[in-house]
Parts: C-alpha cells; sequence; structure tokens
C-alpha cells in the first residue's frame, strides 16, 4: 500500500524529529560525560565532582523532602475530596467544585507575591512549610478534579453492596474504593511528584538559606557563580533530571496520560 | 433508617459527611491559594513597596499596564511566545501526526517517549541545555560552522533581534512533542471507513486530511492549544535562566516582570497587578478555546 519512496520519507521525518527533540540533551549528556574544565576528572567522575562542589547532595535531600510531602499529603487529600465530589451529593457542592477548578488554571505567578509577603509576616518565609504548602495547594486542586472523574465513572453497585452491609463511607473508601483505583493514584501521584520536583518559582521566593533550595533552584544558583566551564554544570543538570526522567522511562503510560486528560475539561 | 435512603436514592445520596471529606483538602487550598488571590487583588490597587505603608492607587497598577511601554512589551513578548509555543507545534504536530498515522513505521513507541521526554524535564535543565547550544562556542553555532555558514553565527541569547526567537524555539521544543502524541491519539480514533470513504469519493491526501481527519481531531487541538498556550503565557524558569529578560527588555514576559517588580524594583502593587492580569488572561484564552471546539462538536 505504501510506496518504498513514501516508507523512506516517513523514516528521514521522523529521524530528524527525534535528532532535534535529542540535540540539547546529547548536548548536555556529551558534556557532562566529556574532560573536565580543569582536566582533572572525566567521565562519570564527573558526577562526584559536582555532587561535591555543587552541594547537590544538599538540594536532592531537601527536593526529596519537599516532594515526599507534597505527593503523600495532596493525594490523600485529594482521594478524599474527590470521595466527597464524586460519589455524594450535598449542599453547594457545584460552588465548592467550581473554586476547586479555579486552582488548575491559577498561575502560581499570581499568588507566589501576597504569599511571600503574608508569611514573611508570619515568619513562615524560608521554612520547608513556606514550599511544601502552596505545592500542595495548587496540586490539591488538579488533585480533586482527577479523583473526582474516577469516582464519578467507578462501580456504583458495589459501593451500594457495602453500604447495605453497613460499611461507614470511611471503610468504603479505603477498603472498596481505593483498592482498584490504583492505576488513578499512580498517576496523580507521578504527576505531583514531577510538579513538585520540577517547581522553580516558589523555593525561588520564599527559600534564602541555602539548605532548603531545592534541586533545580540549586541549580540556578550553581549555573550563576559557576561560569568558568559547563563540564560541571552538565553534570549537576544531569543529576537534577535523572529522577524524574527515571519515573518516566519506566511509568510512561501515567506521564502521557494524566498530563493528556489532565486539560481535558467535562 | 439509612436503608431506607439507600433504597430511595441510589448513587450519591445527600451527605452532610461530604463536607468533613472535604473540610482538610479545602483548608489548605483556601489558605495557600484562595486568600493569596484575595490578597492580590488587593496589593494590586495599592502603590506599595513591601516595606513601608502602602498608597491608595486605584485602578493605577492596571492602566499602567497598557501605558507603561515595559509592560505592553512584556504581553507583547508573551504573543509572540504563543506563536512559538503552540501555532508552531500545532502546524507541525498536525503534519507530523497525519503522517505517522498512516505509516507504518517502526520504532514509533521510541519516537514518542524522545520527543515526549521535553515534557518531564525540569524547565531549569531544559534551560541550562539550550543556553549550551546557544552560547558563542556552542552547539548551533558548531553546527553552522560545519555547514559553512560561519557568517551566521553569533551569541544567539545576546542578540537583540533573536533573543526572543530563540527562546521560542525552546518552547516549539518543549511543545512539539506533547501536541503530536496527542493528535496521534486522536488519529488514531478516527474510524477507517471513514478515510475509505473519503477515498472513494477521489479525495487526495490533502483533500482527506482537511476533510476528515482535521475535523475529527477538533477536540485534541482544543486541549492542545490551551495546554500549549497557557504554557507560553507562563513562562518564567526558561527566561529566568537564559536571559533575564535581556539583552535590555527584549526578552521580558508578564511572569518574569511579576518576579522583577516585587522582588527587584520593589514595585508591588504594579507585579500583583500583573499577577491578576496574567492570570485573567489564562482564563479568559482557555474558556474562549474551549467554546469553539464546543460549537465544532455540536
Amino acid at each position: 500500500m505504501i510506496s518504498r519512496g513514501e516508507r523512506v520519507a516517513n523514516y528521514v521525518i521522523l529521524s530528524v524529529f527525534a535528532a532535534f527533540a535529542l540535540l540539547p540533551i546529547v548536548t548536555i549528556l556529551g558534556a557532562a560525560l566529556g574532560p573536565s574544565d580543569s582536566g582533572g576528572t572525566a567521565g562519570p567522575a564527573n558526577f562526584a565532582a559536582a555532587w561535591e562542589v555543587g552541594r547537590f547532595g544538599t538540594y536532592l535531600r531537601t527536593s526529596l523532602a519537599v516532594s515526599a510531602f507534597v505527593v503523600v499529603v495532596s493525594v490523600a487529600l485529594s482521594v478524599m475530596s474527590g470521595y466527597a465530589f464524586g460519589t455524594m451529593r450535598f449542599r453547594g457542592q457545584s460552588a465548592l467544585f467550581y473554586l476547586f477548578m479555579l486552582g488548575i488554571m491559577m498561575p502560581s505567578e499570581a499568588v507566589a507575591v501576597p504569599l511571600y509577603f503574608d508569611l514573611r509576616s508570619l515568619g513562615l518565609i524560608d521554612t520547608f512549610w513556606s514550599v511544601a504548602l502552596p505545592q500542595v495547594a495548587l496540586s490539591v486542586a488538579f488533585g480533586t478534579f482527577w479523583m473526582r472523574a474516577y469516582f464519578r465513572a467507578s462501580n456504583r453497585a458495589i459501593v451500594e453492596a457495602a453500604r447495605i452491609d453497613g460499611a461507614s463511607t470511611w471503610r468504603i473508601l479505603w477498603q472498596v474504593l481505593v483498592p482498584p483505583a490504583r492505576p488513578a493514584v499512580v498517576t496523580l501521584t507521578v504527576l505531583v511528584f514531577m510538579w513538585t520536583w520540577n517547581e522553580f518559582l516558589i523555593p525561588l521566593i520564599m527559600v534564602t538559606s541555602e539548605s532548603l533550595r531545592t534541586a533545580p533552584l540549586g541549580l540556578a544558583f550553581f549555573q550563576g557563580q559557576h561560569t568558568s566551564g559547563f563540564t560541571l554544570l552538565a553534570a549537576g543538570s544531569v543529576i537534577v533530571a535523572t529522577p524524574v526522567v527515571i519515573f518516566y522511562l519506566f511509568l510512561q503510560r501515567h506521564f502521557v496520560r494524566g498530563l493528556l486528560q489532565g486539560a481535558v475539561r467535562e | 433508617m439509612a436503608g431506607r435512603r439507600a433504597a430511595g436514592r441510589p448513587p450519591g445520596e445527600p451527605r452532610r459527611v461530604a463536607y468533613l471529606y472535604l473540610l482538610p483538602a479545602f483548608v489548605i487550598y483556601a489558605a495557600f491559594l484562595l486568600f493569596p488571590i484575595g490578597r492580590a487583588v488587593q496589593f494590586s490597587l495599592y502603590d506599595w513597596d513591601g516595606l513601608s505603608v502602602g498608597r491608595w492607587a486605584g485602578l493605577d497598577n492596571y492602566a499602567a499596564i497598557l501605558a507603561d511601554e515595559g509592560l505592553r512589551a512584556a504581553f507583547g513578548h508573551a504573543l509572540v511566545l504563543v506563536v512559538f509555543y503552540a501555532l508552531i507545534p500545532l502546524a507541525v504536530g498536525l503534519a507530523l501526526a497525519a503522517v505517522l498515522n498512516h505509516a507504518k513505521v517502526r520504532g514509533l513507541g521510541f519516537f514518542r517517549t524522545v520527543v515526549f521526554l521535553p515534557q518531564v524535564v525540569a524547565m531549569v535543565v531544559v534551560a541550562v541545555a539550550w543556553r549550551r547550544v546557544y552560547a558563542p562556542d556552542g552547539t548551533l553555532n558548531a553546527l553552522l560552522g560545519a555547514l559553512g555558514l560561519d557568517s551566521l553565527t553569533r551569541g544567539w541569547l545576546g542578540d537583540y533581534a533573536f533573543a526572543l526567537p530563540a527562546v521560542g524555539v525552546v518552547g516549539t521544543w518543549v511543545e512539539t512533542g506533547l501536541v503530536t502524541v496527542l493528535l496521534l491519539a486522536g488519529m488514531s480514533r478516527v474510524p477507517p471507513d471513514l478515510y475509505e470513504a473519503a477515498r472513494l469519493d477521489g479525495a487526495g491526501a490533502v483533500r482527506e486530511f482537511f476533510a476528515v481527519t482535521l475535523p475529527s481531531v477538533r477536540g485534541e487541538i482544543a486541549v492542545a492549544l490551551t495546554l500549549t498556550v497557557i504554557a507560553a503565557l507562563r513562562t518564567f524558569d526558561l527566561v529566568y535562566v537564559t536571559t533575564r529578560g535581556g539583552p535590555g527588555t527584549s526578552t521580558t514576559v508578564p511572569s518574569y516582570e511579576v518576579y522583577h517588580r516585587a522582588f527587584g524594583l520593589g514595585q508591588v502593587g504594579s507585579a500583583a497587578a500583573v499577577g491578576v492580569t496574567l492570570a485573567l488572561l489564562i482564563f479568559v484564552i482557555s474558556f474562549g478555546i474551549n467554546r469553539f471546539a464546543d460549537r465544532g462538536l455540536t
């Protein structure tokens, strides 16, 4: 059906775009594995050097702590609020739901400035909470939307059966509804992890002490200070990007599905 | 009593307990998102440097967005970025997906993995990588040199004319994969008999594309535009790391103005007004795109 020429053309088009997509990635991987700026190290040793010189160990620890907190709290809260919106009826339901939807499109740029000044008056600036809690709020908006969509489509008959058996709403949620919801929860988890790990503006504004810098923030500062060569910067970039990329390679379907369906309104 | 209720009203029976399930999420959401939105609106009506007492300014900060050349330029740059983040990826993505949908090529899965990858890499890392590509001794100039085009080489991000398009191309790089994967998924759901019918009517590949493919993926196009236009308008990390708005103000964007005005210039009121305007712009545009798509479906 497809002529030989057409097939060759298809492969050429694919290759050109794959090359375009890979160009910056190859650039940075090549630099990270190449000879170091000072000539001292090369190859994998650059990562150890960046880890030491760039203090990426500290930054990764902070990022890990912030991401773990934001993921656990916002997924748990989203499951509960999505359960309420998706399976129950109550007064003010749609008004409350629209209020949550506001947060999905709300750019963090718009709220970060007032948050900074109000948290400063409360003395909360430059703390773990000033980095983590605003991101929980942003994630919970999407998470509520996501879990509501799942619970609405879930099997009502099982819920009714459990209810007639006298199960409490709490038990119905965690023992009946959540176990089969694992794919939806995994998708939400990887998305929130990725957003939190990659977030830049909120830590940039909220954090001044070095020990609280997240990985992307540390990288941006490292770039500002370390202008003499590119090798360590490239190695640092690879270190910062790797955790999410590993998740992506193993859970690709979840990333694609979440990022594409997350935008679909009802 | 519980039994009677359950029998009368199946799913979603009215339940006060719902409020308890909503409460924890709502408390954090209200404290760290809803309340700051209100405060942003309040701040935007004052002339405030962040330290002393603010002075009531009414809508002056909003009027300045139209009057102030720097702010007008920032929003203008955001529109230029929409072309690079949304329109070019859409055009390329449509062509690419149309070709790939028909072709039985091997390696499609690998291609999808690679082109989607920029979506998951931190923007700061993307920016560092592209700074290297655009550097005077970077990858792009090396490629141009190898092609014998030395006259075109330059420090791309330091050039008044080329810095904004250079930042835009990074956006194209990030978004094209997303758009392509989205459109491929949409096109694979088009029933084959539609194509068959078009072929029987004597339609060529181009006619077929406009008559069958394009209308079928209208929903996907709306989603793609919503995601990419919002990404374009929100550009911050990329500009912060690559150009800091420079050279001059040639790459400044609204989000960068929010940050710069609040924490660099001490114009908190103006920063809040830009933030609120940006949020409204995003609401209006995504609402408009979705209205457009809905009308197309009925």
